[in-house]
């Protein structure tokens, strides 16, 4: 067979190989929403559910994720945003940073369920913190930390070195030139670390399962010791333990975390490069 | 004072450095003291058994381990093909118009909850698998590895892509003059220059794989029984992670049944450990490098 | 001659070798010191031990010994402020190097850094820093734009007011035109002139021409070691070692 033969078949083979990989995603995503679409209403978003959940709203399910999202930027970010600036700005290359580092890309590898049982463990049982957006915080929290290390300290290093020797040489402290300097101009990086952390918190079922979600609530939880639902739960009960529930309503709240979580992908890559145009260097 | 307050910041950066530590080594810790018990409450044979029986006190984990090893290498060998093929897609042969629709699309894919994907899962995909291959339920491992390589490919197709990339230029421009057509090229030159990307893409997959929780559950039917027959793959089968997840909720605390859980908890943290470690080391990592003595 | 600073047998070493080599060097005050060479001869390293700049490398080991006096006083002993020498002894480098920030807030940035809130003095030390750098003209009615707009020349005049508006006693200059057009260049080298009444200035040149137009003192340095220093008209009209004559003469670059 002649060379060019082969590489028509070989380049063949990639694109049907590509084309098998990007084009279920794109079916995905078109299928839940023409199946859900249909349930989906004010009503749907605005209320509460009743009639075991067959009827009404979802309301509840997505004001609990709203709120544990931003139970986890509390507890995820200072850590990671600090984390993030210890490794960028002031560690050197010891066999302490780079435990570290390994300790980052452990957490990063831990399964959400692991994380969801140490959260059971720790925050709910031993810390008697019970279910609540309190334990479900932390749990997300933790899980989310590697993440935003990540991406944060990346937006760091992005700035050139030559900026900070500068500040330096004007007789600006280390800590003025990280404030001054360097994090003003990281911030958008960090930003989109966080919010693609933050999405993938939302998301998550296994962390909140033992920690903090319940399956039916009359009301919104009105303290961080209190139960909530989300979204991710209330579709896993619904569609696993609810006889007779109406698939629409089952891809219609599937629409709505994935509406929620995507338009939070958006966000983040708006940002990202929005500041990839403006970056002065 | 100025120098004081900035002290105080500059430790509370340090004390968040050296949080990383402080946070495995207590999750480890957690898992341990609430895992260990199982340990003594139960004999080693048990716990290592072949029949997972909660109810009358059978604790073998056996077809939970071997159920996550079947889906999670089902997983692995089709998403590896795929995510490599992907990437050298994307890599090498995509024009950017089309580059710049595929990389969101991907990034896409990495954003859809687990949950979602478990359901459609569930709802559309099982009952495909069922009717095509003709098995009497849908909710099989091959079904779970298939949702599983999808929710792999992403993180494996980074890894490659970056293999890709960081094969030099040198080396393509070389087996070009020489008179290799592009496909040539990329077989012959750049993937096995690639081959530790390659290595890490599958750790990273692996372990993606062993760690996923909802998507396994809600689809791969949830029977604990050991993969003994060639065609296993079709049929229901349970990891260890839809296990934690589905019984958890429903274990008296303290009771052995509950110890144990949190025993299958610390294999899973352990077994993803070591896959990173080692996958880090493959890759020579010191952290991202500052360039030049002072002006990098 | 009053010396500014004295420096006495520095050795610096890197981890993959020697730069400087048992230096021992007067720097006076007010006037225009050059210290010329051919490239990795050990110049920006000298320049760096006089602000203490070599402190900030992290990713190597470094040795230093010797003794570095500015005024008299060893810049190196412990509890020196290192923050409050460098601003008395600014520095401007090869790349002109803004801030990402506007015009006047990089002129300030030092002052901004060291506690100074008065707007009023801020402003005026704006206008006179870009004065003295020959800028103010070209820049007074976009103050708050971008630094990064002005053009390679413009940056590196306000990075020598932003050094200026510390009102440091020294000003070190690492090759400070070689990215510039001749007009620029000529700019700069004016504003030297001007400024060496004020301050004492040390100055890594482009080229040996534009040491032999500027300096008032020379020191040649090669390969880490100073060999030789004195006034400018003697050393670059009657050099007393041959390595300098070669160096002058163009046998080695």
């Amino acid at each position: 067979m002649s060379r060019q033969a082969s590489e028509k078949i070989a380049f063949a083979i990639l694109t049907i190989l590509a084309v098998v990989v990007v084009v279920p995603i794109v079916l995905v995503v078109v299928y839940i929403v023409v199946q859900g679409i249909g349930a989906v209403n004010w009503e749907f978003l605005t209320a509460f559910p009743r009639n075991g959940m067959k009827e009404g709203g979802i309301l509840p399910a997505i004001i609990g994720t709203v709120v544990l999202t931003f139970g986890t930027a509390i507890v995820s970010i200072p850590i990671a945003v600090g984390a993030a600036i210890y490794l960028a700005e002031y560690a050197r290359d010891t066999w302490l940073t780079r435990s570290i580092r390994l300790a980052i890309i452990n957490l990063a590898g831990i399964p959400s369920v692991v994380y969801g049982l140490f959260g059971l463990g720790l925050f709910v049982l031993f810390m008697g913190l019970g279910t609540s957006i309190v334990a479900g915080s932390l749990t997300l929290g933790l899980m989310t930390l590697p993440v935003v290390i990540s991406t944060a300290e990346e937006a760091l290093l992005a700035v050139p070195q030559r900026i900070r020797v500068v500040s330096r040489s004007l007789g600006a402290t280390r800590w003025q030139t990280v404030r001054q300097v360097v994090l003003p101009n990281a911030l958008p990086g960090i930003l989109t670390g966080v919010i693609l952390g933050l999405e993938r918190a939302a998301g998550e079922t296994a962390p909140i399962l033992f920690t903090v979600a319940a399956f039916y609530l009359p009301q919104l939880p009105r303290s961080p010791l209190d139960q909530t639902m989300a979204l991710p739960y209330h579709l896993y009960v619904i569609s696993t333990q609810v006889p007779g529930m109406p698939l629409e309503v089952q891809y219609g709240t599937a629409l709505v975390l994935l509406v929620m979580v995507l338009s939070m992908n958006l966000v983040a890559t708006i940002i990202r490069s929005r500041f990839r145009r403006r970056r002065q260097w | 004072m100025k120098q004081r307050r900035e002290f105080l910041i500059e430790t509370l950066i340090r004390l968040a450095g050296f949080s990383a530590i402080f946070f495995v080594a207590l999750i480890f810790l957690f898992l341990l003291r609430e895992g260990a018990p199982a340990f003594w409450e139960t004999s080693l044979g048990n716990l290592f058994g072949q029949r997972w029986y909660p109810n009358e006190d059978l604790f073998g984990t056996l077809p939970l381990i071997l159920g996550s090893l079947l889906v999670t290498a089902g997983a692995v060998v089709m998403a590896l093909p795929l995510g490599l093929a992907t990437a050298v897609f994307i890599r090498e042969l995509a024009p950017n118009w089309l580059r710049e629709i595929l990389k969101p699309l991907i990034e896409v894919l990495a954003g859809i909850p687990s949950v979602v994907l478990g359901f459609l899962g569930m709802v559309a995909i099982a009952p495909l698998v069922r009717e095509t291959l003709n098995v009497p339920t849908g909710l099989t491992a091959f079904t779970g590895s298939l949702m599983l390589a999808y929710m792999a490919l992403p993180t494996m197709i980074s890894v490659a892509e970056d293999a890709i990339d960081a094969v030099p230029k040198d080396y393509r421009d070389g087996a070009l003059a020489l008179g290799a057509t592009h496909w040539q090229t990329i077989w012959r030159v750049v993937l096995p220059a690639g081959r530790s990307g390659v290595i890490i893409a599958v750790m990273l997959g692996i372990g993606r794989a062993i760690g996923e929780t909802m998507a396994v559950m809600m689809v791969t039917g949830n029977a604990a029984r050991i993969p003994r027959e060639w065609y296993a793959l079709f049929l229901p089968v349970r990891t260890m992670t839809a296990t934690i997840a589905a019984e958890m909720g429903e274990v008296a605390q303290g009771s052995t049944h509950y110890h144990v859980l949190f025993a299958v908890g610390i294999l899973l943290f352990v077994v993803t450990f070591l896959i990173n470690a080692i996958a880090s080391l493959v890759v020579i990592r010191g952290g991202p490098r500052r360039g030049g003595r002072l002006m990098g | 001659m009053v010396a500014k600073f004295s420096i006495r047998h520095l050795t610096f070493r890197y981890s993959d070798g020697v730069a400087l080599r048992d230096v021992t060097l007067e720097i006076p005050a007010n006037e225009i010191t050059v210290v010329f060479g051919p490239s990795h001869a050990g110049k920006s390293t000298l320049l760096r031990s006089l602000n203490r700049l070599n402190d900030l490398i992290e990713n190597e080991a470094t040795e230093m010994s010797g003794l570095v006096l500015l005024d008299g006083k060893d810049i190196y002993r412990p509890g020196v402020d290192v923050t409050e020498l460098r601003r008395r002894v600014g520095m401007v480098f090869a790349l002109p190097i803004p801030l990402p920030l506007t015009i006047r807030e990089n002129v300030v940035y030092g002052l901004r850094m060291r506690g100074e809130r008065r707007q009023a003095r801020l402003n005026e030390l704006v206008e006179r820093s870009l004065r003295q750098a020959a800028l103010w003209d070209e820049v007074e009615d976009r103050l708050d734009e971008p630094a990064m707009r002005l053009s390679g020349g413009q940056q590196q005049r306000l990075c020598l007011a932003r050094t200026l508006a510390l009102e440091p006693d020294v000003i070190l200059l690492d090759n400070p035109t070689s990215g510039l057009d001749p007009l620029s260049t000529a700019k700069v080298e004016a504003s030297l002139q001007e400024l060496k009444a004020d301050y004492t200035i040390v100055l890594v040149p482009h080229s040996v021409q534009q040491a032999a137009r500027v300096a008032d003192l020379a020191a040649f340095l090669l390969g880490g070691d100073l060999v030789e220093v004195g006034p400018s008209e003697q050393i670059f009209t009657r050099p007393q070692e041959p390595r300098t004559e070669d160096y002058i003469t163009g046998r080695f670059g």
